[in-house]
């Protein structure tokens, strides 16, 4: 037993020499961080498992049956002081890992924004991340930047150093957008916007692609992500923005059918609404949005007659006249009209979860 | 090796004494515990239920489909069943096979009284559209009742056999067990079915 | 019939008559399927003809189809078990050998689609059709025999659930030849499971099979459950319990406590599929995040279910190899409700990537790491009780201790993937299935080959031929090894799981010893099915004529291996834990008068019977034959209802035959079963 460890220790070491271990290795702040709790906890944890197997070792050959010299206690099978040792080592150790795991849990909530962008420089508040919408569609990504007005499929970019803002979510299947070099994954949805924050610190070109196993295009489902300089980035938005391609409806829907291992696209220009869309669900044709169909839910439903026509509830969220829908859907309303609309009002464009008003009060009282 | 000689290592026994109570007491339990693994189907679609139903997909919600007298009705009569069942399992301890059998007669009707009324209930939603593929409500909706329905069919059908049983071999040991595992299904299903009630349709036409 | 060009052939006409069963279902334009299919006929011909020509299809109906006997119900899980793990494991080797041509630079010689399918049955078969048949098989056979019972609650609907387990077994190996499985992964998540991202009968397959052997899994809970509570000798109070059977208890309690959770929400997902509810469909108001939750709170007891039995294997192998009293018999049984009560509560950590928030994640990844506390609380006191012992290297205990080096490493990338951000870089990574491979090869299949040869001369009276025994260990330790460890450096270097196709050469090396580590694990298997023929062909020189054959502690080693149908003849008194150990001390000499007759069941033929209708009923709903379905579902409910109109179910062994069959017993005995002689 002891041997076959012994060499596989030097086989794995020997063949880890040669390997990059992206995880461990990463370029991006936030995965440099996440490869350092897991140095940490390993180490923690280490404190206890190495002497666990070496007196598993040492006991299976100390006390084997042709060894007379061994103390031999047949009915020996209890000792406070040990059970005490047996219970409260790993309760120690767990303790301060479960420490570590709040305090980094909390501290690398991918929803919030980073709080530094390297280990020497922290985040300065008055910079503004840079967004990027991502949307995974079978079996490819779309990145819309909203703040320049274009969109790609299967290739980002981003400004070396500066927080970028990625807003996830999915056309299709659950997918789980991942960049190894630059942070840790988190599932990208359809019908729901999940969010993860990082930053780039060395320029380069990094593999990022879908962890979470999506069907049969799953293989393919790759793109580049460039960490670029600020004049970099720059000519890189001008490259995408001199294509003659437009990410519109007719596009979009185009995208939407399935294909596999894609080029790399570029779109000039993007419709205003067309994340918007997206994450409610209604980019294709005559789809009522999910953020609409979720105020007429918190309003008490579309009654029976919504069965039928859902579409006349269309743009209810961002309807110039409110109390005018209202009094489509709910006339019983009338009398706290004022109240319900002020709930309503414009959802925030970064709340985490767009999915739930939860802010709204109970109407159907 | 020494030992203590006093020490007897095996039961002698009487074949015929605690062997059949055993298995009695034994059969009770199994029944609770797979009460309780039914109770869990039960707790997951009430789970289900109360994450997607107000979901309504823009469609209808509870106030606009429940017609709560006819519910108050079915519930009434569910709630009657368990106690004529109660009265099935007194004459059966008192030992009248015929006033079992009448009290268990009157409890399949009641049952049947709330499965046709529920199955009115369903036939009016499917013919408005307010079928279980139209909304996540609907679908958490139809299940729930649907799979007490269905309990309570496998209720009715029971009693039917055991009702069969019960004229062939009369108030034996395992048609009283067998009684007794009916009655703690009904009951269970009655209580079941009040938290459906509170909580689908009392909750969804009066909050 | 049109192609989708995914992979899938769907089927948009259903015949009255065949549903949407057609020519094209046969998948034989596969060379691998065809192959596979000529094997398994001709293999299946041998079988059929050898049954056939030795005259033993009565003789396999009436003793082993119909039984009720839990220790033969037992040895069929083992069987059951045993023949699907060389199918979950053939999956794994064309896993492995498909990855290492891909990563060098070829394509490989599996289309993606064909590769879903294989991981998604591999994950499929391997937890549900052979580590749950082993440790049920293992609860089956031993626990009554430990507590001194002669049989279970309910020895019919043992039978019965049995069978379901078999049903569902035999639904997933039709997929290979009808059809084809799932190609979602092993746990289906929606949307991708659903109809209109999986329009094949894989997942229908793998819906059907599952529910029906779910059933089966959760009667078996209750009825081992009750056997428990009720059935346990006089004198045997709960402290008094063996490990293995507290940790039986537990996982039945956590079977009855998730099984039918899995049930329910596989139920949903038939519903999404078969009528088109909208439970996990986001744009009608589902939820396909409420799927991920219900099948993780199944999930996670699973693993739990599954290595509990397995530490109690281990609880009484080392103190009978190690000659001792197992340090810490209470602390044990306190660790084992704790990790049952704590693994009900962890279950969010499968899915920390999507996108709760810190506290919510924080707290499942805490949860997760304090069922380390218990679990490393149990190693402790495993090695304590090596600890001032005489250890036997006979394989149980090699088994034992290559769990224990192996089982912490696993325990601890465990630990480390609780770690909310540290999983946000390893989750769906190939870090975490050699995190998984390392718990349940390290911790289940290793204890399932301790408990196996520890049992065996129980079960047939003569031991197992060592030699190939350590063939099989060492070729399984050397092999996993192999096979995991380079997965670790995989997942670190960003390898995702379930890739087919890989674009960087670099990965090659560690695949190519991958595929080694799994050859060896093949050699293990061929040397297991080598060791069990070779020790039948020299059953007579292996021949255990004590029925103690390990010197144990334990009451099933108080009867004759293997036993008689009874068990015991007389109900044994128990006065303390490791209770045979105690009688042997005192002197204990069977009775060899005052029997009496035993009430034993009958043995039925309804249990195969009814499983045989719902395997029917699962087919026809796979291939939406509806009139078959409707048929056959009426068939199971009549069936059962005329099963109940059986009021004949028991019988007494006369006690003369009790009588006759003590004293061979006692007579071939020799050791400490034997009777005094005749004075």
């Amino acid at each position: 037993m002891k041997k076959t460890h012994l060499l596989l220790v030097m086989v794995t070491c020997s063949m880890l020499a040669g390997c990059n271990l992206v995880v461990m290795k990463p370029s991006g702040d936030i995965a440099l961080q996440q490869a350092e709790l897991i140095i940490y906890s390993t180490i923690l944890m280490l404190i206890i498992i190495l002497p666990v197997m070496a007196l598993t070792v040492f006991f299976a050959w100390r006390y084997r049956e042709s060894n007379e010299k061994a103390t031999y206690a047949p009915d020996w099978d209890h000792s406070i002081s040990l059970e005490i040792v047996v219970w409260s080592v790993p309760l120690a150790i767990i303790i301060c890992l479960a420490g570590l795991t709040w305090v980094a849990t909390h501290r690398l909530n991918p929803y919030d924004p980073v709080r530094r962008i390297s280990a020497e420089q922290p985040a300065d508040p008055t910079v503004a991340p840079l967004i990027v919408q991502v949307v995974a569609m079978d079996w490819k990504w779309v990145f819309i930047y909203p703040e320049q007005g274009i969109a790609t499929v299967n290739e980002a970019a981003a400004i070396v150093d500066r927080p970028i803002e990625f807003q996830l979510t999915s056309d299709t299947v659950m997918n789980s957008f991942y960049v190894p070099a630059l942070a840790g994954q988190i599932y990208a949805m359809a019908g729901m916007q999940t969010e993860l924050n990082a930053v780039i610190n060395e320029p380069g070109v990094y593999e990022g692609f879908s962890a979470n196993y999506n069907g049969f295009g799953f293989n393919h489902m790759r793109f580049d992500f460039h960490g670029l300089d600020e004049t970099g980035f720059d000519a890189w938005v001008d490259k995408v923005r001199s294509s003659a391609d437009t990410l519109d409806t007719a596009t979009y829907q185009r995208l939407q059918q399935p294909s596999i291992d894609d080029d790399t696209r570029y779109f000039s220009e993007v419709g205003d609404d067309m994340w918007d869309r997206i994450v409610n669900m209604c980019a294709g044709p005559s789809a009522l949005c999910r953020d609409d169909m979720m105020m007429v839910d918190a309003l008490g439903g579309g009654g029976i007659a919504g069965l039928f026509n859902r579409e006349v509830f269309r743009g209810l969220c961002s309807s110039d006249d409110p109390r005018g829908m209202l009094a489509i859907i709910r006339p019983e309303l009338e009398f706290r009209a004022e109240e319900i609309i002020a709930a309503m009002g414009p959802v925030e464009p970064d709340a985490p979860q767009r999915q739930s008003p939860l802010s709204l009060p109970q109407t159907a009282n | 090796m020494h030992g203590n000689p006093t020490l007897v290592f095996y039961e002698q026994e009487d074949p015929h004494h605690g062997e059949d109570h055993d298995h009695e007491t034994g059969t009770m339990l199994g029944f609770w515990l797979y009460l309780m693994s039914d109770c869990l189907i039960f707790a997951v679609l009430f789970a289900v239920y109360a994450v997607i139903g107000q979901n309504y997909a823009a469609g209808p919600a509870p106030k606009d489909l429940f017609e709560i007298e006819l519910i108050l009705v079915a519930t009434f009569a569910l709630l009657f069943s368990s106690i004529t069942y109660g009265f099935a399992v007194i004459q059966m301890e008192a030992g009248s096979t015929r006033g079992t059998v009448l009290w268990l007669v009157v409890t399949g009707l009641f049952g049947l009284a709330f499965l046709g009324l529920e199955i009115k209930e369903f036939s009016h939603l499917w013919h408005l559209g307010a079928t279980p593929m139209a909304s996540g409500f609907l679908s958490a909706f139809w299940t729930l009742v649907g799979t007490h329905g269905l309990h309570v069919t496998a209720g009715c059908i029971w009693l039917v056999v055991l009702l069969v049983q019960i004229r062939l071999h009369g108030l034996i040991p395992e048609n009283r067990r067998r009684v007794m595992c009916l009655s703690l299904f009904w009951h269970f299903l009655d209580l079941i079915w009040i938290g459906v009630f509170s909580l689908v349709y009392l909750a969804g036409v009066l909050l | 019939m049109a192609t989708s060009g995914y992979g899938y052939r769907v089927v948009t006409e259903v015949d009255p008559l065949l549903g949407k069963l057609t020519l094209g279902a046969f998948p034989f334009y596969d060379p691998i399927i065809l192959t596979t299919f000529i094997v398994t006929v001709i293999l299946g011909l041998g079988i059929f003809g050898a049954v056939t020509y030795f005259r033993l299809w009565g003789y396999l109906w009436r003793e082993w189809v119909t039984t009720v006997d839990h220790k033969k119900i037992g040895i069929m899980y083992m069987i059951l078990g045993l023949v699907m793990l060389v199918r979950g494991f053939a999956d794994a080797v064309l896993m492995r050998l498909h990855q290492a041509m891909a990563a060098s630079g070829g394509e490989g010689y599996l289309d993606p689609h064909h590769y879903d399918q294989i991981f998604t049955a591999h994950g499929t078969i391997m937890i549900f059709f052979v580590a749950m048949p082993f440790v049920t098989g293992f609860m089956n056979y031993v626990m009554p025999l430990q507590i001194g019972a002669r049989d279970v609650a309910f020895p019919f609907l043992n039978n019965l659930s049995f069978w379901l387990t078999t049903s569902g077994a035999v639904l997933v190996m039709i997929s290979l030849f009808v059809g084809e499985f799932a190609a979602t992964g092993w746990l289906a998540y929606p949307p991708l499971s659903n109809g209109q991202y999986s329009p094949g009968v894989g997942v229908d397959y793998y819906l059907w099979s599952l529910n029906i052997a779910g059933i089966g899994t959760t009667l078996s809970g209750i009825n081992l459950i009750v056997t428990l509570v009720k059935m346990r000798a006089p004198g045997m109070t709960w402290m008094r319990l063996p490990v293995f059977c507290w940790t039986a208890l537990c996982s039945n309690v956590l079977i009855v406590a998730t099984f039918p959770v899995l049930s329910a929400t596989y139920a949903l997902l038939t519903a999404d599929r078969y009528l088109g509810t909208q439970f996990f469909n986001a744009e009608l108001g589902g939820n396909p995040m409420m799927y991920v939750n219900l099948i993780w709170i199944w999930g996670h007891p699973e693993v739990y279910i599954l290595i509990l039995p397995i530490f109690g294997i281990y609880s009484e192998v080392v103190p009978t190899f190690t000659g001792k009293r197992l340090f810490g018999y209470t602390s044990m049984v306190y660790a084992t409700c704790v990790i049952m009560i704590l693994s009900y509560i962890v279950w969010l950590h499968h899915f920390f990537t999507m996108g709760a928030g810190a506290n919510v994640n924080s707290f499942f990844g805490i949860t997760t790491m304090i069922i380390s506390i218990p679990t490393g609380a149990k190693i402790f006191n495993w090695l304590f009780t090596m600890y001032k012992g005489r250890i036997r290297y006979e394989e149980p205990m090699m088994w034992t201790v290559a769990f224990m080096l192996t089982f912490a490493v696993g325990g601890m990338t465990g630990v480390l993937l609780a770690v909310p951000p540290a999983d946000y870089v390893l989750h769906n990574s190939l870090f975490l299935v050699a995190h998984f491979h390392n718990a349940i090869i390290g911790g289940v299949v290793f204890g399932i080959f301790a408990g196996f040869v520890y049992w065996w001369p129980k079960a047939f009276g003569f031991r197992l031929e060592p030699f190939w025994g350590k063939v099989a260990f060492w070729g399984w330790v050397i092999g996993f090894w192999l096979a995991f460890m380079p997965l670790y450096v995989l997942g670190l270097m960003g390898v995702t799981r379930r890739l087919s196709q890989f674009e960087d050469t670099a990965y090659s090396i560690y695949f190519i010893v991958a595929l080694i580590g799994a050859l060896f694990v093949a050699v293990g298997i061929v040397a297991f099915l080598i060791q069990i023929a070779v020790s039948i062909i020299n059953r007579e020189k292996l021949r255990d004529t004590t029925g103690d054959i390990w010197n144990a502690r334990t009451l099933e080693w108080s009867t004759s291996s293997p036993p008689p149908a009874y068990n015991f003849a007389f109900t044994p008194r128990v006065y303390e834990l490791d209770a045979w150990h105690h009688m042997k001390a005192n002197g204990y000499k069977p009775p060899q008068d005052g029997f009496a007759p035993i009430h034993m069941p009958r043995y039925t033929s309804s249990g195969v019977i009814i499983a045989g209708i719902l395997t029917v009923f699962g087919f026809a709903m796979v291939w939406n034959i509806w009139w078959l379905a409707a048929s056959s579902f009426l068939a199971s409910i009549l069936y059962s209802i005329g099963h109940t109109f059986n009021y004949n179910r028991d019988y007494y062994i006369p006690v003369e035959q009790v009588r006759q069959t003590e004293l061979a017993r006692l007579g071939s005995a020799r050791g400490p079963m034997a009777a005094e002689p005749a004075e």
